[in-house]
Parts: C-alpha cells; sequence; structure tokens
C-alpha cells in the first residue's frame, strides 16, 4: 500500500521536475531572494546553491524586460555609428509596414514592440536589435522597386528578432556570468560594486551582439532561415514573396564587391535568391495594384 | 484488503491524470511580460484594444485558441497572444511581501532587476558614442489597429484568412 504511493509521490515528483534546467534556475533565485529577504542565513544559501547542479545558462532566460534594456543599448550603439533619416513621412510608411508584419509574426507581443527607423546612409544594411528595434539604410530602400519588396527587407528583419538570432549571439560564458551575477543579487537593493560589475557584463554582452551585427555578419544558416521566415510572413499578411526575390536582384547590381555592408555580412544575393527558390514556386514578376504604388512612390520615390 | 489495494490503484491514477493533464494545458494564470499588454474584443491583432493590462500583471486563462488566450484581467475579459505572457511570476517590488511566498515554488522574474534602468544610466555614462535620443524617439512610432487596416485596405493587400487573427 505504501509502496504505491510512494510510486505515485515519485511519479509526480519526477514529472514536476521535468525540467532540470529551470529547476536549477529557480533553486539560485528562490535561494538568493530568500535570502535577501532574511527567511534563510547566508551559509543555508550557500548550502542550498550546492545542491542544485551547476549547469550553463541559456540566452532564454533573460526576461523580456531584460532583452528590452540589451535591445535598447544595441540601438544607441547603431545610431552613435549612423545618423537617423528624420523624415516624418518616411518612416512613418516604414513603421505602417513594419508593425503590421511583426504582428503577423509568431512573435508579436515583445516588451517595447516593434518600431523601424530609416538610416542616412549609401551602405545597403539593415538591424535588428533584439528588443524589436528595425533598422533600415536609405541604400536598402534604394534595392525596392515596390511596397511588396520593401515588406520583403522589413520581414527578413523581423525574421531575425523572431528567430532570436541577436540573443544567440552573446557568448555562452557570458549568458553564465550575466544570468548567475542577477540570480544572486535577489530581493536585495544592488550596491554600486554590483551595479558596476553587472554594467561590465552588460556593454561585453552588447559588444557580442553588435560585434555580429555590424561587422562578422550572422551565420548563412541564420540568414537563409530569416528569408525563410520573411517568405511566410509576406504570404501571412497578403505580399507577395517574390517582392523579396526583386528586392535581391536589384541588391545585386548596386552592391560594390569591397563594401563594408551586406556584400560583407550577407550571403550573395544570388545564393539567397537560390535558397528561397528551392522552397517556393519559381519566380513570378510581382503585379502591383495602382494605390499601392502610389504610396510607395511617394513615400520613397526620392529616397 | 483487494478493495483496499483497487482504491489506491484508483488514486495513483486519478493523481496521474491530473498530473498529464495540468502538463498538456497552458497554465491557468500568466503574467503580463510586455511594458503594455493589449487586451483585444477578438482573437485578432487587427481587433479593438479594450483594455491594456501592466507588466507583471496576473491574468486568469479561461479560453484556449491557437496562440491567443482569453483571459480575465481586473475583472475585464478579452484575448491576448500568448507572446504576451510567461508562466513566471513577475515580482515587480523586491524585497516585497509576495517575495516570500512566491519564492517558494513557481519560478519567479523580478522586474527592474538585472540589466535595467540603472544599468543602462551607468553604461551610457560609460560610453559616449551612443545616441539614446533617437532610441526614445523610436518608441514613440505607434501605430494602432485601425490604421493598419485602413493601410492594408487602401493598398489592397489581403491577409490570407486567419493569418492576422
Amino acid at each position: 500500500m505504501r509502496k504505491l504511493l510512494l510510486v505515485s509521490l515519485s511519479i509526480y515528483s519526477l514529472l514536476s521536475l521535468s525540467s532540470c534546467q529551470t529547476m536549477e534556475s529557480a533553486t539560485t533565485l528562490a535561494t538568493a531572494i530568500g535570502q535577501g529577504a532574511g527567511v534563510i542565513s547566508a551559509s543555508q544559501a550557500d548550502s542550498l546553491r550546492k545542491t542544485a547542479k551547476a549547469v550553463s545558462r541559456s540566452a532564454e532566460e533573460f526576461t523580456s524586460e531584460q532583452e528590452y534594456y540589451i535591445g535598447r543599448a544595441v540601438g544607441a550603439v547603431v545610431l552613435g555609428k549612423y545618423s537617423a533619416y528624420d523624415q516624418r513621412a518616411v518612416n512613418a510608411y516604414v513603421n505602417v509596414i513594419g508593425q503590421t508584419l511583426a504582428q503577423a509574426s509568431d512573435l508579436p507581443a515583445i516588451f517595447g514592440g516593434y518600431r523601424f527607423l530609416v538610416l542616412n546612409s549609401d551602405e545597403i544594411n539593415a538591424f535588428a536589435t533584439p528588443s524589436g528595434l528595425v533598422f533600415v539604410t536609405r541604400g536598402l530602400l534604394r534595392c525596392c522597386r515596390n511596397e511588396d519588396a520593401l515588406a520583403a527587407v522589413l520581414a527578413h528583419e523581423i525574421g531575425h528578432i523572431q528567430l532570436r538570432h541577436g540573443m544567440q549571439a552573446i557568448e555562452k560564458a557570458r549568458v553564465t556570468e550575466a544570468l548567475t551575477t542577477i540570480a544572486a543579487e535577489g530581493a536585495k537593493t544592488f550596491g554600486s560594486r554590483e551595479v558596476a560589475a553587472l554594467t561590465e557584463t552588460f556593454g561585453g554582452t552588447i559588444t557580442d551582439i553588435t560585434g555580429t551585427l555590424i561587422n562578422k555578419g550572422y551565420a548563412r544558416s541564420s540568414e537563409y532561415g530569416a528569408d525563410q521566415a520573411a517568405v511566410t510572413l509576406l504570404k501571412r499578411v497578403g505580399y507577395d514573396p517574390n517582392g523579396l526575390v526583386e528586392m535581391l536582384n536589384v541588391m545585386k547590381k548596386n552592391l560594390k564587391a569591397d563594401g563594408l555592408d551586406f556584400a560583407k555580412t550577407h550571403p550573395a544575393p544570388d545564393d539567397r535568391i537560390a535558397e528561397i527558390q528551392k522552397k517556393g514556386p519559381a519566380y513570378v514578376a510581382v503585379p502591383t495594384p495602382a494605390p499601392r504604388q502610389a504610396r510607395f512612390l511617394k513615400a520613397l520615390g526620392k529616397i | 484488503m483487494m478493495r483496499r489495494g483497487k482504491s489506491i490503484l484508483v488514486m495513483v491514477f486519478v493523481s496521474l491524470y491530473v498530473v498529464f493533464s495540468g502538463f498538456a494545458d497552458t497554465p491557468k494564470t500568466m503574467s503580463v511580460q510586455v511594458r503594455e499588454g493589449q487586451l483585444r474584443i477578438t482573437p485578432s491583432f487587427l481587433a479593438e484594444i479594450i483594455a491594456k493590462p501592466a507588466y507583471g500583471d496576473r491574468v486568469e486563462i479561461i479560453q484556449d485558441k491557437g496562440p491567443w488566450k482569453k483571459v480575465v484581467n481586473r475583472g475585464v475579459q478579452g484575448w491576448m497572444h500568448i507572446s504576451a505572457l510567461t508562466a513566471k511570476n513577475i515580482v515587480l517590488k523586491a524585497g516585497a511581501a509576495n517575495v516570500q511566498t512566491s519564492a517558494t515554488g513557481s519560478e519567479i522574474a523580478l522586474a527592474g532587476k538585472g540589466f535595467s534602468e540603472e544599468v543602462e544610466k551607468q553604461y551610457k555614462n560609460l560610453n559616449r558614442n551612443l545616441d539614446y535620443a533617437w532610441v526614445d524617439r523610436m518608441e514613440k512610432f505607434q501605430v494602432s489597429p485601425k490604421q493598419m487596416q485602413a493601410f492594408l485596405k487602401e493598398g489592397s493587400v489581403m491577409p490570407a484568412e486567419g493569418a492576422l487573427k
């Protein structure tokens, strides 16, 4: 009789502890909070922490609020390097398309919301922060001949956010370091020494992301993944996925071989087109309804 | 003895059922993990927003429809997208009375801790070549569901059925 009860109890506890990593982080955090709130002593806290198996931490453990601050800083770095294209009508047009696309993505709700901004640069470039800030250069907008092509550019960037490529660019050791510091902080009020340490880790995190975003570029597979996400998104909203192919064909002509932009950080447009067409139908010219083309030319005709 | 054994077996199965069914479903209460939640009248992003639950608010889930959850927040019923919610209990004020009770079981996230406004301030002070002014301006670029609807209609952009739902 007792055995039966024990069996059912152990099955129950096994099931409830199915995720070791979650349990470990919960233990660390709960321990720190318990200690901070004065429920347990320092030595008790220490032994509790030791019993929870140490495992490496994952970037997914950052809360949406922390991702927001990471994204803001990445955005501030991008805007320190590039200046904004301060044209209200242009940015409003880009935002209504971008934000509508984002709502149809698999990650529509994000802490501070999706926001788009045009950068005053001839480079062919775009950046997406983990918090939903998306930047596109005038040079990249010049590769778009219709609204469907512009939607494709924005959908590709939303694809990077949805697939969390930015957060994955943070070095693993840094993720563990940051999350451990944050967990140990618990419910205590932070002292200036801890704030300084955390700021240093924060700075490293931002450097990891911007280094990939601006200099190194993502892996080819990530770029193809973002293209695939873009195709799905365009179809959902009602834009023609061939807009992406048309944009890439113009980009091919506009890219300079020695450029420090997409020429350096992205697979060649021809390779991207080939990859898109492997999984989709053959190219057919994008039919653009007159009012759609008229508003596109009004907003971006002189970009 | 036989009867006792049977009734215990039944108990075991009942408890297993409870555990498994609990795993299959979304938790009954979840927390809002975005700065300003959007409670909508129907499960669609083009639907009217009837309330804006705050970050950390607990909502009760009363119905599931794909990625959409029908919830109750402060007495108001409406639909929220799953990406706006987390199973974690978001504790808004560190050291507050609810920290002790919530530390016992469920996973917790402390709002305003870790990479926070305070850390951002320090980071700004240490790095001169940053432009946060434009980041702040960007955050004000808001587009309402009504504007989205009108824009799609004007350009004859027709969402696939259910795409924005």
